[in-house]
């Protein structure tokens, strides 16, 4: 078999069933594979960067490895972004890059980049094959690579004599590499010493990051947190991860976190940490983090553990298992009762801060307030939906003002924070959820920066909606500008934005606008209900903040208000 | 602190970018690193000298723990180890200071290596304080070039 026909041939006996892709000089061959076999469907993007995003908007909503394929040079490095935006987010995705033919590789030759040079910090691991032979074995461990332990992207480079050339077809039944064997198991006396610290507290809070969704540790997290009555927070990336309706929950926490998980976090005697870590946007001044706080730390990745906070019980291994085994300490015994009265008072003072703190804005009857359009989303869409975001304001009011009751709903750029990730991440994620409700909720800003793939969605009959909640700025960016440079919008306002409903139409997709308060409901109501993409466009009040704001190297506790 | 850790790694091409890639990306510091093929041929042995507070070097461990290539990391500072660094030093050799030059190459033990008309090239095997010793006696003789391998370690006994 040429390499071409080893490459199509193993996507499919691994189970990839859709690459998100776009053709070249260096994948001909395996475009002219593709063109013959019926196993594995392939969706022309309209840049490389969207096919990225699709494949991780795949994997995100699925909790299946995303592919993608992309030709040389240009091509492969279109890709970074989308490959840093997964890399941040421990998102498992594969990319194959074609490279030009080995004996040119360093050459300059035409459309050649080191893309596994470039993408070296970006990726759990990559690949250059250098012979035939070898393909088949590096795409299954490409494949394990990154959808075990900690995910991410892999990337695997392919030059072009490698997929001309032949060699028979042997694809490993196991991956053994002495270099990688990521810890499951917790260890049972780390697990002990953190149930006995935390049943000694009396402020105990559950932080939970988007780990417990890449373990499908969700329903776990939920029974312990029951059990013992612990308040829950999420970062970002954990937002579903815990029932955003449950009473236990307090919502996000960190720099656009609400007030009362904010002060639970300072106020807190233990803090368990789940699959998260510690980033800058959650802690704020991180030498006045949490100070009372003992800290247990549940990770996958040992280099989590310790890297921002000093942490009094690190636990290396997969959250499913810890939490079952916390599960197993603590279940049907009296004490779980008798420990969730004595921190009675701690879950009255958060109910407190809860009630006298809610998340809140002006509402009235001038411009339309993004927070209210978002409301709409929530309450038209029951909860139901799967929502992307883009980055900037739009982000933070679809984590605040919708509430995700279950994981791989929410699909956002936490660590990169990568504008232009939501629409074609929504794409992605509607390929693999066909029957599902996708949402991007967009800026003005973000979704031109990816907006070529209505192309894609228009082709494929993908049924994704975008809301653009347009305030005609680079809103977050200017509500900094706002707050801390004395309102000078330097470079934030967009004069120059296009009739995105004219747009949408030209694509083939249909546009929608909602121009008055009283007609958001209405308009989103069409826009769901259309049959193909939709884009709904809704002109909303540009003086709009987000509130609670931590301000940048502040301690959680100095909020700004509304 | 000053820490010598061993690193096996996958003898392929690249491994060495990802090592050095992860210390620059991270911010960490390399003072000497020196590579080369183990017992085993598809096994290599970095020796790497870094330096750092607690939190550093646990977190230079834990990153170099979790590239694919790295097969295992081992920190020898507090092992009891024979470590050595290989030295080259050009020196003056004026007629005033030969007698003084070759007197130092004797009680180091050391070696000329290359003779010229105005300077000897000195060899010289030993750990850091050693090395560090003779240069610094060196030196007011006049060092024109030093060339140092970096300090390679193997862990005593077993
Ligand atoms: C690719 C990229 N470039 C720049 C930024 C910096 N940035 C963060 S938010 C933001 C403004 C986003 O504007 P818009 O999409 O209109 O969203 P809004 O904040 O108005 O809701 C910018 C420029 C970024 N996050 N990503």
């Amino acid at each position: 078999m040429t390499g071409a026909e080893i490459f199509v041939k193993a996507l499919a006996d691994l189970g990839v069933d859709v690459v998100f892709g776009y053709p070249g000089g260096a994948v001909l061959n395996i475009y002219d594979a593709l063109f013959k076999n019926t196993k594995v469907r392939h969706l022309l993007c309209r840049h490389e960067q969207g096919a990225v995003h699709m494949a991780d908007g795949y994997a995100r909503a699925s909790g299946k490895t995303g592919v993608c394929l992309v030709t040389s040079g240009p091509g492969a490095t279109n890709t970074v972004t989308g490959i840093a935006t997964a890399y941040m987010d421990s998102i498992p995705v594969v990319v194959f890059t074609g490279q030009v033919p080995t004996l040119m590789i360093g050459n300059d030759a035409f459309q050649e980049a080191d893309i596994v040079g470039i993408t070296r910090p970006c990726t759990k691991h990559n690949y250059l094959v250098k012979e035939t032979k070898d393909l088949a074995r590096i795409m299954k461990e490409a494949f394990y690579i990154a959808s075990t332990g900690r995910p991410g992207p892999v990337l695997v480079d392919m030059p072009k004599d490698v997929l001309a050339g032949s060699a028979e077809y042997a694809l490993p039944k196991e991956v053994n590499l002495r270099g990688y064997r990521p810890t499951y198991e917790g260890h049972p006396r780390q697990v002990e010493s953190a149930v006995r610290l935390v049943k000694e507290m009396e402020r105990p809070v559950i932080y939970a990051g988007g780990g417990v969704i890449l373990s499908g540790a969700s329903p776990q997290l939920a029974e312990l947190a029951h059990i013992l009555g612990i308040p829950v927070t999420t970062t970002l990336m954990g937002m579903g991860a815990f029932p955003g309706t449950d009473p236990l929950y307090m919502g996000m926490l960190g720099m656009h976190g609400t007030y009362c998980a904010n002060m639970a976090i300072s106020h807190s005697d233990v803090i368990i940490a789940f699959g998260a870590r510690f980033d800058d946007r959650v802690t704020g001044k991180v030498d006045e983090f949490a100070p009372h706080a003992k800290i247990v730390h549940v990770d996958i990745d040992p280099t989590s553990i310790q890297k921002n906070v000093p942490v009094d019980i690190p636990i290396v291994g997969d959250l499913k298992d810890v939490l079952k085994k916390m599960i197993r300490l603590v279940k049907g015994a009296k004490e779980a009762a008798q420990y969730r009265e004595k921190i009675g008072p701690w879950r009255g003072q958060i109910e407190t801060w809860a009630t006298t703190h809610p998340l809140s804005y002006k509402r009235g009857k001038g411009k339309i307030k993004p927070q209210y359009v978002v409301e709409q989303i929530y309450a038209l869409t029951k909860g139901q939906a799967i929502i992307t975001t883009e980055v900037g304001q739009n982000q933070m009011f679809a984590a605040q003002y919708y509430k995700f009751d279950r994981p791989r709903t929410f699909l956002s750029s936490g660590g990169l924070g990568t504008m232009g990730y939501g629409f074609p991440a929504a794409i992605g994620a509607q390929v693999a959820m066909p029957d599902r409700l996708v949402i991007d909720v967009a800026g003005d800003g973000s979704i031109q920066m990816n907006i070529q793939e209505l192309a894609t969605a228009v082709q494929y009959r993908l049924p994704v909606k975008v809301v653009i909640l347009n305030n005609g700025a680079l809103g977050m960016v200017r509500q900094w500008q706002e707050l801390f440079f004395q309102g000078k919008y330097s470079q934030t306002c967009l004069p120059q934005i296009p009739d995105f409903v004219r747009l949408a139409e030209a694509y083939g997709a249909a546009g929608f606008r909602a121009t008055r308060t009283e007609e958001v409901t209405e308009v989103l109501s069409k826009g769901f209900s259309a049959k193909g993409p939709a884009v709904i466009d809704i002109p909303t009040d540009p003086d709009e903040m987000v509130y609670p704001m931590v301000p940048a190297g502040a301690p959680l506790t100095k909020m700004l208000l509304v | 602190m000053r820490h010598t850790i061993s690193v096996m790694v996958e003898n392929e091409f690249g491994v060495l970018s990802r090592v050095a890639g992860l210390f620059s990306g991270r911010g960490f510091n390399i003072e000497s690193l020196s590579v080369a093929e183990t017992l085993d041929p598809s096994v290599s042995r970095m020796t790497i000298v870094t330096s750092g507070n607690d939190q550093i070097i646990e977190q230079i461990l834990k990153q170099l723990n979790k590239l694919i290539s790295v097969i295992k990391v081992v920190d020898l500072t507090g092992v009891e180890t024979v470590d050595r660094e290989l030295v080259l030093v050009r020196v003056n050799a004026e007629s005033e200071t030969k007698a003084e030059v070759l007197r130092l190459v004797d009680i180091f033990r050391a070696k000329i290596v290359d003779v010229a008309p105005r300077c000897y090239t000195i060899e010289m095997t030993g750990d850091g304080g050693k090395v560090n010793a003779l240069l610094q006696l060196l030196r007011p003789i006049g060092i024109k070039e030093i060339v140092r391998t970096g300090r390679v370690a193997i862990a005593r006994g077993m």
